[in-house]
């Protein structure tokens, strides 16, 4: 199973084994790791799964589509160019080894 | 979110917290409790035998087979074990006598759906009824679902998609009826139609298929409110900081009536932005910090592709006007009510309902005129107040 590092705005680092095809969002709840909401369950409703991508991983994601882009501009901490949905994001083998930062505010 | 700490009342004592219900609310109230920074006691009961679970996917993408059930598992066990957060499921509290002394209650035991006086109708809104439907969903050819509102429609949507044959028996003139536009219930019934789903309007027939499924509305659970003395109307009563009749004991979620300064009105939602919201609200109550209750509300249905995005209490509308062509799928429709703004259903326009929140929770002015005029910017008016 790819791995996936999660950083937290205090810097504490977890990082757990991800099922394939589960989310970024759901590898973090069902792990237990702090920083990700996702109140909406996955729906694009909330944007409580607000994370910023580490570089080496960006060119990895698929590009973000429409819906996406407008509820990241409602997020509670600021945008910046690498953030994203995690529940957007599936997991797959290239996303292996992975790290997101997850924001002070959801 | 991490306020000061509270929930003791010196280094030896501390407050406890009792939450009735398991479900989404419930479990929020728990996790908005210790976010909030409070360290007394806190334990769940819920009903159910699953760890706290949210029920958005139960007729989406459950059905479709696309989510299972750990999808659906708020939280792990691990993260109440961590957050110090007792849970006693499959445990039904009929009587608030039940329940062990504490400083706090929170009542958050949702609704029921209401049933038809027959047998043979399946009803979904537990883990365990969905598991039950989507089994017998493989075996049906034919469904018949009785309830054009947000649920039937949702399980009509996935029974088609599945390549069911599929007929939906609504009792009033039009889908979603009380909760939408016409212009809105006319593009849902032409959306389904187009899909193959027939769609029999003002139906009371008792319909016979491979597999009945109903939705046709849910009842608050209230009785244990009843049973303590609390004040009861349309579900549990409380004010607007979520109190019920007795200042120890709140209510949130569906079991809740409330006063709602976006209606004007008493009112209970079912949603998970209220249950989130009112969670939180009554977490940080309990930390000493109360606050009136005034989170916009907002909903959503997914149906096939078709995204629908509501914000805003339409009740008793007066006017609504189209922003966008229906003919595109991407529109919305603004509600108006003696000529205020009161709410917004957007489809396919998930930018546009995300202003639309900003717009209700401004009470922003917004004329019809401006609103049907797609070169009028709507953030502006968010600004303007």
């Amino acid at each position: 199973m790819p791995n996936i590092t999660y950083i937290s705005h205090t810097g504490a680092s977890r990082t757990v084994d991800v099922l394939q095809g589960d989310s970024i969002m759901e590898g973090a709840v069902q792990n237990n790791v702090d920083g990700i909401v996702g109140a909406c369950g996955g729906n694009l409703q909330c944007a409580t799964c607000h994370v910023y991508v580490d570089a080496a991983c960006l060119p990895t994601l698929d590009p973000m589509d429409p819906d996406e882009d407008s509820m990241l501009e409602s997020a509670a901490a600021p945008r910046q160019m690498n953030s994203r949905l995690s529940c957007q994001i599936r997991v797959r083998p290239e996303h292996d080894g992975c790290t997101v930062r997850t924001p002070e505010s959801q | 979110m991490t306020g000061a700490r509270c929930g003791r009342r010196s280094l030896s004592n501390a407050v406890s917290v009792v939450i009735v219900g398991g479900g989404h609310g419930g479990f929020q109230a728990a996790a908005s409790l210790r976010a909030e920074g409070y360290d007394g006691s806190i334990t769940i009961y819920g009903e159910e035998p699953h760890l706290p679970y949210q029920r958005p996917p139960l007729s989406k993408g459950m059905l479709l087979g696309k989510q299972e059930e750990r999808h659906a598992i708020l939280r792990p066990a691990e993260f109440y074990a961590t957050q110090r957060i007792e849970v006693v499921r499959g445990r039904r509290i009929a009587s608030l006598a039940e329940l062990p002394p504490s400083d706090w209650v929170i009542l958050a035991t949702g609704a029921r759906n209401r049933a038809l006086p027959r047998d043979g109708v399946f009803y979904l809104r537990t883990l365990g009824e969905t598991a039950e439907i989507k089994q017998r969903l493989a075996d049906a050819r034919d469904v018949a679902i009785i309830g054009g509102g947000f649920i039937g429609l949702e399980v009509a949507a996935a029974a088609r998609a599945l390549g069911k044959d599929v007929t939906v028996y609504e009792a009033g003139p039009r889908l979603m009826g009380r909760v939408v536009a016409p212009v809105v219930s006319d593009y849902f019934l032409a959306q389904h139609e187009a899909r193959g789903v027939r769609v029999v309007l003002n139906s009371t027939a008792a319909p016979e298929a491979d597999l009945i499924v109903a939705g046709i509305g849910v009842v608050p659970n209230d009785e244990l409110a009843r049973e303590a003395g609390l004040a009861v109307g349309n579900g549990i009563a409380v004010d607007e900081f979520l109190r019920t009749s007795d200042p120890r004991i709140f209510a949130i979620g569906d079991c809740a009536e409330y006063p709602n300064p976006y209606a004007g009105a008493r009112v209970r939602l079912e949603s998970v932005q209220n249950a989130v919201d009112q969670a939180a609200c009554v977490a940080r109550a309990i930390c000493g910090r109360p606050a009136a209750y005034d989170a916009v509300p907002w909903f959503w249905s997914d149906q096939f592709d078709i995204h629908l995005q509501m914000t805003g209490i339409a009740t008793g509308f007066d006017r609504t006007v189209t922003r966008g062509d229906v003919a595109s799928n991407k529109f919305s429709v603004f509600y108006y009510r003696g000529g205020e703004l009161r709410a917004v259903d957007s489809i396919n326009r998930a930018a546009e309902h995300m202003t639309a929140r900003k717009l209700i929770a401004a009470r922003a002015r917004v004329t019809p005129e401006q609103a049907a005029d797609e070169s009028f910017d709507l953030k502006s008016a968010i600004l303007a107040g």
